[in-house]
């Protein structure tokens, strides 16, 4: 099953070579990683997604939690999970072609951000789930090449999870 | 304005440091330059590991992180053992590197090594410090983290530039720590407090086992409290010994793989097991299916993490043991009758006989020696057990009583009980400390014989000497059809030839006739000694 943890960690150099580092060394999987500056430039925030049982899932959260720089970490219900992924996607695109492809970026309200006379190159934020359906409406195009972000999340509602003032 | 290096030193004399344990080098040169100017004692080690062993023992009796040095590139890198040796059994250990020059950072120039990068699996945490105005803070708050919570080594690697650079403002060494990340939970929940006493007072079988967390914070002074107070048995594991003292009537020896039959018979049949300070690792946990299915085992641990990792646990229960006992005792949580299952116990270890029987000729029983030894110890001695057969005849066969006993529980690093013995008895000068290894790890720590010499450490140590690698040996005996490859140990000196060299007086036991006079000898030396002991190549370790 797969887990997001939403983790905020201080702004400093090494930080990320210390979560990777932990997640390689017990052997966890992980999916996915983004990593950003928050509403405070002291902080960052990492979104891991990782694939686990429970236990797993428990010792992440443990062992995480021990790192000094982490100062939080949260496991987001799948339920109140708000979840983008970025994805852009390079793809053959003749005259023939291009009006098929500009009718399924409508329907997926994906962005054209780049044609040339024989690509174009398209941009969607959306859930993971979406940006599979989209990779795989636009394979028989013949894809030429795909940069996904790894998801960023955000739990539903008024709860945050930041710094206390 | 002083300058980093001296900042340095300023801040460890701030922290009330009073001996280090280094090596110089090139990089940290700035820093030792600022040392010479200090009371603070600088006690040479031969080589950078047992600088960081002999302050993991210098922390363990001190009760306060130790402070070892070395410099950039192969100084740092000979050091990862000792922190990786500090980190697995918890020791509060301050490890100050030199490095490179920040412009040279990341070129591969001489002597550079990624030290923070290199030690981040065995470390607390570390620090690379790029700003020297920043290294009052960042020392302070080394110390903090090293020595509260669940302890810890912590590195600090300074450029050797940062240790030459003025520091912009005037020192002053702050008062406290912020450290937005870092807030370890001390008191126990209170719920949780509560279910464990209500499962102490439905128990009839109640069973404590301690583990060395319950040496941090004076945990184990509690522990024996809780013990005595509710008359509940208490078994240990190897981190553990001496939280009760091993002739206490409520003590019942070692669990695990290398333990005592009835301490493991006892956990087996045990309707309550309070864990306290004790990871529960593989080796105390021989077999998954020890704990009967049917009881309830309460975790007591400052480390959230350690909770669940090994053992199912029915209580989890965070916080240092000291706090919680306490906490715990305010319930007066007092189980009902236990009277049977006590008597259970005591019949179960006077069956146990263990074998002190005399061994052929020109060889000595190592487990009877460590038996009589016991009875002539002084009753504060501090025991320091090296890694192998020895560790398990130590730990089964010496007695403590109001001393220590140190020994690589987790690492199980060779090499160790010799440099650690050096740092428990600067630690403790009236205390006697032993030193005890086999001929295996002997060698690998014997250039510390120039350190004893050279400060004038008053280390007894005890060699037992098999001319094999005797526990791998076991191990090929039992499970590799007994091919022996690697572990004849034939180009060995006469050790009493080098110890001699020295001028460390020594002197053999090869017959147990003579252990009661060699003994005498021993203990009663002025200074360092050692005694090195004949043992027969097929000496188990049971």
């Amino acid at each position: 099953m797969k887990h997001t943890f939403s983790v905020l960690v201080e702004n400093r150099a090494g930080v990320l070579s210390r979560i990777s580092g932990l997640f390689a060394r017990r052997a966890f999987n992980i999916e996915s990683l983004a990593v950003g500056i928050t509403e405070d430039p002291n902080f960052s925030r990492v979104t891991i997604v990782v694939e686990g049982t429970d236990y797993t899932v428990e010792q992440v959260e443990k062992q995480l939690n021990k790192l000094i720089d982490v100062i939080k970490v949260r496991t987001i219900h799948p339920e109140e999970l708000i979840s983008r992924e970025l994805v852009l996607i390079k793809v053959n695109a003749g005259q023939n072609e291009r009006g098929d492809i500009m009718n399924i970026a409508e329907i997926m309200s994906a962005k054209i951000v780049d044609i040339s006379r024989t690509t174009m190159t398209l941009e969607l934020a959306d859930t993971s789930e979406r940006v599979d359906l989209f990779t795989e409406l636009l394979r028989p195009f013949a894809i030429r090449e795909i940069a996904r972000t790894g998801i960023v999340a955000l739990q539903k509602g008024t709860d945050t999870i930041s710094v206390k003032k | 304005m002083i300058n980093g290096a001296q900042a340095m030193v300023k801040c460890l004399e701030s922290e009330g440091v009073s001996v280090v344990f280094g090596y110089p080098g090139a990089t940290i040169c700035p820093f030792y330059d600022s040392l010479s100017a200090s009371s603070i004692h600088h006690v040479l080690v031969r080589q950078e590991q047992n600088g960081g062993h002999s302050a993991n023992g210098y922390a363990r009796i001190a009760g306060k992180p130790g402070v070892c040095i070395a410099t950039s590139g192969p100084g740092a890198t000979n050091l990862i053992t000792a922190l990786a040796t500090a980190y697995m059994d918890s020791i509060p250990l301050i490890a100050i590197t030199g490095q490179v020059a920040t412009d040279m950072l990341g070129r591969d120039v001489f002597q550079e090594a990624d030290i923070t990068g290199a030690a981040e699996p065995f470390t607390k945490h570390s620090y690379l410090v790029k700003d020297v105005d920043q290294l009052p803070r960042i020392f302070k708050e080394a110390f903090y983290i090293a020595a509260t919570g669940r302890p810890g080594p912590v590195l600090i690697d300074v450029p050797v530039d940062i240790q030459k650079k003025e520091l912009s403002q005037p020192f002053s060494y702050p008062k406290q720590v912020n450290i937005i990340g870092y807030k370890p939970s001390i008191k126990g929940h209170g719920l949780q407090i509560k279910k464990v006493a209500e499962a102490m007072k439905a128990a009839q079988r109640p069973l404590i086992c301690v583990g060395g967390g319950a040496f941090a914070a004076d945990g184990y002074k509690a522990v024996r409290t809780l013990a005595e107070t509710y008359q509940i048995p208490v078994i240990s594991t190897m981190m553990g010994i001496g939280a009760l003292p091993s002739e206490h009537p409520l003590y019942f020896g070692m669990l695990g793989t290398h333990g005592v039959p009835h301490a493991n018979q006892a956990v087996h049949d045990a309707d309550l097991l309070l864990i306290i300070g004790a990871r529960v690792g593989d080796r105390a946990v021989s077999s998954p299916n020890i704990f009967s299915k049917d009881s309830t085992i309460v975790h007591i641990d400052i480390d959230p993490a350690e909770i669940g990792k090994n053992v199912g646990t029915s209580i989890p229960l965070v916080g240092d043991a000291k706090t919680v006992i306490s906490q715990l005792m305010e319930f007066d949580p007092h189980p009902g009758d236990i009277s049977p299952w006590l008597r259970r116990l005591r019949e179960l270890r006077d069956r146990y006989h263990p074998d002190y029987t005399a061994r052929s000729d020109g060889f000595i029983n190592p487990k009877d020696f460590l038996h009589r030894l016991s009875q002539r110890l002084p009753e504060d001695a501090i025991y320091v057990a090296d890694v192998g057969q020895n560790q398990i005849w130590s730990a089964n066969h010496i007695a403590i009583q109001k001393g220590r006993f140190l020994t690589s529980g987790g690492m199980g690093t060779m090499g160790y009980s010799i440099p650690a013995a050096i740092g428990a008895k600067l630690a403790a000068p009236e205390q006697m400390v032993i030193a005890a290894c086999g001929d295996g790890s002997f060698q690998m720590q014997m250039m510390e014989l120039a350190t004893i010499c050279q400060d004038q450490v008053n280390v007894k140590m005890i060699l037992f000497r098999n001319n094999k690698l005797g526990m791998v040996k076991e191990i090929q005996k039992n499970a590799y059809g007994e091919r022996y490859i690697a572990t004849n140990l034939d180009g060995s000196p006469d050790f009493l030839t080098l110890v001699s060299a020295y001028g460390i007086p020594c002197r053999r036991v090869s017959d147990i006739a003579q252990a009661e006079e060699a003994i005498e000898a021993f203990l009663s030396a002025q200074g360092p000694y050692l005694l090195e002991c004949i043992v027969d190549p097929e000496e188990s370790s049971k």
